[in-house]
């Protein structure tokens, strides 16, 4: 399959909740390619200013077009959403690797936080037509920041408690597995940093497989610029790549620094 | 039209190469870019043992430009020999490998191993790399050193042998006829600008290593007064760089005295950037007449009657 590197139609950004924003554009090649957990490198403008293409999980992909989900941060994220339909992003993928949802297990365990739910459509699509059984944690800061959209057996967290299980979306999922059997499950989770190390703390005490999806600060995509490393747990080189060896990790490689979480 | 340049021994097909650290190893941004269009590629850095390179985070956007302090993360002098050599080496472009050291005799090492392998049309010396703690700009900002390690290495090769030069000095001219004296086919210029970025939510640098280098449009600026003045200093040729992102950037580089270009932050952009500028400096040719890209080489017109700044020491 051609990877991709060119401007692409922007067809739909829409407002789904507060400062969350789904954008799609129109591109048949990536969408026959695209997996999930992979992610494309988009820059937002002509100018050089911001300079550097901003990587997004892939949220879904319906029929030709292709759909990324992001929240206002910054001045990349902010160039997006001025975008209406029939602007151009340029687009450079398919990149990364996928979730791991061809491994062997009985049930998925989706653990999303914030804008970290992005890449859970696509993959909740993928499980579902493969057949396997998924429950979802979605953390929020708020009710109006709750993006369901795509999940299934959703199990909302809040951390100011205006919307389902009030605390943090780790205790959500102790809680629910203390009361319920769930069989030969593996966890899949994306979202900030500190909610990935409670998650592979987690899943390292209850014994359950688990990956984690990893944002980091990226220049290139491609593996050429080395400036999105992770540390690794063992072996013999200290630092993974995000961007080409990532984004999916088993939690078990992985090692969180305090400077990766500040 | 003519655009190639010979550079010692080495023929390049253009003027345009892709600068150390922002191309791999050539094999990553293959599937986006056709190398062949390439001038030449200057490898990552190369050391003698594998390096792992700096704790994260390495990289931060600043306006127009990025901070790096990558640490010189490389696979090592075998590793590159076996792994990345058989690829580079049947490419239809100029191999120049770009090597790093902690000390002169571990510069020495890397480059008699090279020696006697295929493949290799150039070297280029990294003595100005700000974001490690041995080595690097320790060597570049001494004018003494700069002039030793040029000695030991054009002592051992024939092939083409290019110096690396930091902008982090007063009078870079002064660095540039050192390596001139010494016998160095050529010095590029420039290495990234020491630079900073700060968190005010957690008052910390962004960096892992407080301090990084400065790349992108944003240097092109210095970079441009930066050749002018060791154009005025040296007579080998110059290898600009400094945040050359189109092609019209190229062509300024090449008024103020660059022989030749490097393409570095751009390719983070676009894998593709630089063969897209080797393109656009032909049609700039074939537009305005240039039947040799090398008329344009110094070409910059100064006014009658205005003097070049007075940092500027006239060879």
């Amino acid at each position: 399959m051609p990877v991709i590197n060119a401007d692409l139609r922007v067809t739909a950004n829409d407002l789904i909740a507060e400062e969350t924003w789904t954008l799609r554009f129109h591109s048949p090649e990536l969408a026959a390619q695209l997996r999930p957990g992979q992610f494309l490198n988009i820059l937002t403008s002509a100018n050089v200013d911001p300079l550097l293409r901003r990587p997004y999980s892939i949220s879904n992909v319906v029929g030709d077009e292709c759909e990324i989900m992001y929240s206002l941060v910054g001045k990349g994220t902010h160039a997006l959403s001025q975008k209406i339909p029939g602007d151009t992003i340029g687009v450079l993928g398919p990149l990364g690797n996928t979730f791991g949802y061809e491994k062997s297990f009985g049930t998925a365990i989706i653990i999303a936080g914030g804008i970290g739910v992005a890449p859970f459509p696509f993959l909740t699509r993928e499980l579902q037509q493969r057949e396997i059984p998924l429950i979802t944690f979605l953390g929020a800061r708020n009710s109006a920041r709750v993006v369901s959209r795509g999940l299934a057996n959703l199990h909302v967290a809040t951390d100011d408690g205006s919307e389902g299980f009030h605390g943090n979306v780790i205790a959500a999922l102790s809680a629910y597995l203390d009361d319920h059997r769930v069989e030969n499950p593996m966890i899949f989770a994306c979202g900030p940093n500190p909610m990935l190390k409670a998650a592979q703390a987690f899943a390292l005490d209850r014994g359950i497989a688990c990956e984690l999806s990893l944002e980091s600060e990226m220049a290139c995509g491609i593996g050429i610029c080395q400036g999105c490393p992770v540390e690794r747990h063992q072996g013999e080189r200290k630092f993974a790549l995000v961007c080409t060896e990532g984004p999916c990790f088993d939690s078990n490689d992985i090692l969180f620094q305090e400077q990766q979480h500040a | 039209m003519n655009t190639t340049f010979t550079l010692g021994t080495m023929h390049l097909k253009n003027r345009v190469l892709v600068a150390s650290g922002t191309f791999g190893y050539g094999n990553e941004a293959a599937p986006y870019t056709d190398l062949s269009r390439l001038g030449g590629i200057v490898t990552k850095s190369v050391s003698w043992l594998p390096r792992q390179g700096n704790a994260p985070t390495r990289i931060a956007e600043t306006t127009a430009g990025m901070l790096n302090s990558i640490g010189l993360a490389n696979v090592g002098i075998d590793a590159f020999i076996s792994d990345k050599l058989p690829f580079l080496r049947a490419l239809e472009t100029s191999i120049i490998v770009n090597i790093a050291a902690s000390s002169i005799d571990e510069y020495v090492d890397v480059m008699e191993r090279l020696e006697s392998e295929e493949g290799i049309q150039g070297y280029e010396i990294n003595v100005s790399c700000p974001n490690v703690k041995e080595g690097g700009l320790n060597f570049g900002t001494r004018c003494d050193m700069t002039e030793s390690i040029t000695r030991e290495l054009r002592k051992r090769t024939s092939r083409t042998l290019i110096i690396k030069l930091t902008p982090n000095v007063t009078h870079i001219g002064d660095f540039a006829r050192a390596c001139e004296a010494e016998g160095a086919d050529a010095v590029s210029l420039i290495n990234t600008l020491v630079g900073m970025a700060v968190n005010i939510h957690t008052r910390r640098p962004v960096l892992s290593t407080i301090t990084g280098g400065l790349s992108g449009p944003a240097i092109k600026p210095v970079a441009l007064a930066k050749v002018f003045e060791v154009h005025k200093a040296v007579s080998i040729p110059i290898i600009g760089i400094g945040g050359i992102t189109t092609w019209q950037d190229a062509i300024e580089f090449l008024l103020v005295g660059a022989s030749a270009i490097q393409v570095g932050t751009a390719s983070f952009r676009d894998p593709d950037a630089a063969a897209k500028i080797a393109a656009g400096m032909e049609e700039y040719c074939a537009a305005h007449g240039v039947s040799d890209i090398q008329e344009l080489v110094g070409g910059l017109r100064i006014p009658e009657g205005v003097a070049a700044p007075g940092f500027v020491k006239t060879r």
